[in-house]
This record gives structure tokens, sequence and C-alpha cells, in this order.
């Protein structure tokens, strides 16, 4: 109908960069933010396991009492499992077909990220405190 | 002009059951099936920390599924994933900063995307039993 120099769109509406679906590049900035934050927690993860890996619970309880070990355990899990969401998101948009299927299956990965997110975090926090 | 008289039967689009893949075609798929190896691996994350909080019975347990050979085993494969995730996921940062978008640079990335995964998981596991 318009031509590409024929834009509807107001200048403020372009600058904003929102779209139509009123979300801009968030979710995309999102993804990478998260994956910047995960180089060096995901490295610290692995250094971590490494030392861990002949751990009884008494010495894991010992480890993560210490809050800069808690602390960096909490941020890790929080960047992962916001991270995985939404990469799982875009697989799901890609490759799944049927409507409905499609919305169902990312809010089903969704609450089950944060289900885990929760128990994960929560479950630092009671050793953490030595509740 | 010495045109080829005729030309190879080729196909008319690149189809997945006949086309063969570049080297980077099939990291970039990887990247997708370890990001979803890695989603599942969060599972056993998050039994680990849980045990941990339900108390040394239940951490007992875990510990003596991830050092049983099945355990070991998906563990090595979820060190695999992270360390490819997190080398070709540097790749795709560096790319979306615009950056080694030429198909040269792009074969010696593939090869320092595949170099790094073998190197981090080698020496994660020689520290870890040697």
């Amino acid at each position: 109908m318009s031509g590409p120099s024929h834009s509807l769109r107001s200048p403020l509406g372009r600058a904003r960069g929102l779209g139509s679906a009123k979300e801009g590049l968030h979710h995309w900035w999102m993804q990478r933010l998260t994956s910047l934050a995960l180089i060096p927690l995901a490295m610290w993860f692995v250094v971590s396991l490494i030392g861990l890996r002949q751990s009884d619970w008494e010495q894991y309880t010992l480890w993560i009492s210490n809050p800069i070990n808690a602390t960096v355990m909490i941020l890790f899990l929080g960047v992962t499992f916001h991270h995985a969401q939404s990469g799982m998101q875009v697989v799901l948009e890609d490759y799944v077909s049927s409507h409905g299927t499609r919305i169902a299956s990312i809010v089903a990965v969704k609450f089950i990220c944060y289900a885990l997110a929760a128990l994960s975090i929560v479950s630092v926090l009671i050793v953490a405190f030595g509740v | 002009m010495t045109h080829a008289a005729k030309s190879p039967a080729r196909p008319l689009s690149p189809h997945l059951q006949v086309y063969r893949l570049p080297l980077a075609a099939w990291l970039s798929i990887s990247h997708r099936a370890a990001g979803i190896g890695l989603t599942l691996g969060t599972l056993l994350l998050t039994w680990w920390l849980a045990a941990a909080a339900y108390g040394p019975d239940a951490y007992a347990l875990f510990s003596d599924f991830i050092s049983s050979a099945l355990g070991l085993l998906i563990l090595f494969g979820f060190s695999v994933a992270l360390f490819f995730h997190l080398c070709n996921g540097i790749r795709h940062l560096l790319w979306d900063a615009g950056k080694n978008f030429s198909i040269e640079t792009t074969k010696r990335t593939n090869i320092y995307v595949i170099a790094g995964t073998v190197v981090l998981t080698a020496i994660a596991w020689l520290i870890a039993y040697l």
C-alpha cells in the first residue's frame, strides 16, 4: 500500500523502537545482557564445582555459608534461569508451528524455569542461613 | 567464452536432506541443542541445591547418583555443552557487536570455538581428577 518512505509511524515511535508488540528489543537485549553476565558466572560455577567434587554435606554447608559464595551462587542461578527461559522461548517460537502448542509450551517452560529458580535460591538461603 | 555446456544436476534450493551444511551451520544448530541440554541440566543443579537444604541424607543420595557412571557421563556431557555454549556464545556476542562477519574470519572462529571447547573441557576434568 504505502512505500517504504511513507511510514505511518511517528518520529517519536521510531526513536523509541518499540514496534507493534510494544516491547522493542527488550527480549533480545536481556538475552545479550544475561549472556555477558554468565561468562564470569559460569566460569566461577565450574571452578566451584571442581573445588566441591569430593565434598560431603558438611563441607558444602561450610562453603555455601560464606556470604560471597552464597551471593555469587544466587546471582548465577537467577541469571541462568532467566537466560534459559528466554533462550528456550526463541527455540520454541522457531520450531513449534502450531500456535496453541507454541504458546502453551513457552508458558510451561517459563513457569518451570521460575519455579526451579525459586527452589534453588531458597535452598541456597536455607543452607547458608543454617535454618 | 567457454561456458560449460551442461551444469551438474543440482537441487534448486538448499534443502536440508541434500545440502551439505557448512561447519558454521552445524555449530549454530549445536548452540541451540547445547542450550536445550543445559536447560535440562538445571534440573540436576536444582536437585543438588535442594538436596543440601533437605539435609545430609538427601545430599548423600545426590552424591551417590552424580558419582555413579551414569552421573559422571551426564556431568561430562553437561560440561561439554557448557563450554561449547560459552565459547560459541562469546562469538555470537562479537557478531552482535558487528564484528567477525567475513567468511574467512568465520571459518577461523569455527576452529577457535571447537578448540576452546575441547581445551576447556580437558582442563576442567584434568584438574578435577589429577
